[in-house]
């Protein structure tokens, strides 16, 4: 089991490719961001769609980066934002804020 | 009547129907053939989906601008609150997010096309765009200008890519000059797109 993370708290998202359906966009991977909120428990959907039942339920977070975080290149503001679904399996602790 | 000869016969059918058109269609077959959903229930689904419309989600927003508990009801729990309104959530949860003169809130789903159906109805063509779904995230500064929305300077833009199990709703800015208004007619100043994030809400 992966273990559960807080809100605030600094987390990473794997950098993996596994095939198949997967639910964690490409840009995020790799990259440290801020626990939102949590969302609850869903049954996984990256099993469901292969038709299986998709359990244990899976906990769902929400993740905050910062924009210059997803892209060293941005042009907004520092302060901008990208908030994105992440299911506790793509999570890892962050190694260092 | 036909009498007869051979003529020429008009090509009188649609576009070509791509892969995914052909699928849907294969499998739309294979469901009523082997009984698991009959036509009609079909047609059924659609046009309930079809009845579902943007002035859900207005009549929420309405109510949250002229009701500060069912505000913070709404952002609480999104769908909680649709279905003290009346609104019918099927099992989605549902994330409503807050513009403030600080911070502008946009919503996309980058993997697919993810939508607040039940609030909104059907989404516009351009937000399953695969242009809309890669640039929001990248550029999203740049697309809100595209719709006509530039942001005054030390507004944050919170980008909310829904990937997974829930939905987004964004609680648009009351317009200036609406003091005293009833919910029914501040709600025809909540457009669809006000609620995706990629506009405000009209000026009375």
């Amino acid at each position: 089991m992966s273990r559960h993370f807080a809100v605030g708290e600094r987390v990473r998202v794997r950098q993996a490719s596994p095939p198949g359906h997967v639910r964690t966009p490409a840009y995020a991977r790799g990259k440290d961001g801020l626990v939102e909120r949590l969302c609850g428990r869903f049954a996984n959907p990256e099993e469901l769609a292969y038709g299986r039942l998709g359990l244990p339920a899976r906990t769902l977070y929400r993740v905050r980066f910062a924009q210059s975080e997803l892209w060293p290149d941005y042009r907004g503001h520092t302060s901008d934002t990208v908030d994105i679904e992440i299911y506790e399996h793509w999570l890892e602790p962050a190694i260092h804020a | 009547m036909h009498d007869g000869h051979d003529h020429p016969t008009l090509p009188e059918r649609d576009e070509e129907l791509n892969r995914a058109q052909i699928t849907e269609m294969a499998l739309r077959q294979l469901l009523h053939e082997k009984g698991v959903i009959t036509a009609d229930e079909l047609r059924r689904q659609i046009e309930t989906m079809d009845a579902r419309t943007p002035a859900q989600g207005a009549a929420v927003v309405a109510r949250a601008w002229t009701d500060p508990a069912f505000k913070a009801r709404l952002l609480a729990d999104g769908a909680a609150a649709c279905r003290e309104a009346g609104i019918s959530t099927g099992p989605f949860n549902l994330v409503v997010v807050e513009n403030t003169p600080e911070q502008h809130n946009l919503v996309v789903c980058t993997l697919c096309s993810c939508y607040p159906r039940y609030v909104l109805g059907l989404p516009p063509d351009w937000y399953k765009s695969k242009a809309y779904r890669a640039r929001a995230v990248r550029e999203p500064r740049a697309v809100l200008a595209e719709f006509g929305t530039v942001l005054a300077d030390g507004v944050a833009v919170r980008v909310h890519d829904s990937t997974a199990d829930m939905r987004y709703l964004v609680l648009p800015m009351r317009p200036n000059g609406t003091e005293g208004w009833s919910a029914p007619r501040l709600a025809e100043l909540v457009t669809r797109d006000s609620m995706i994030g990629v506009a405000p809400a009209r000026d009375p």
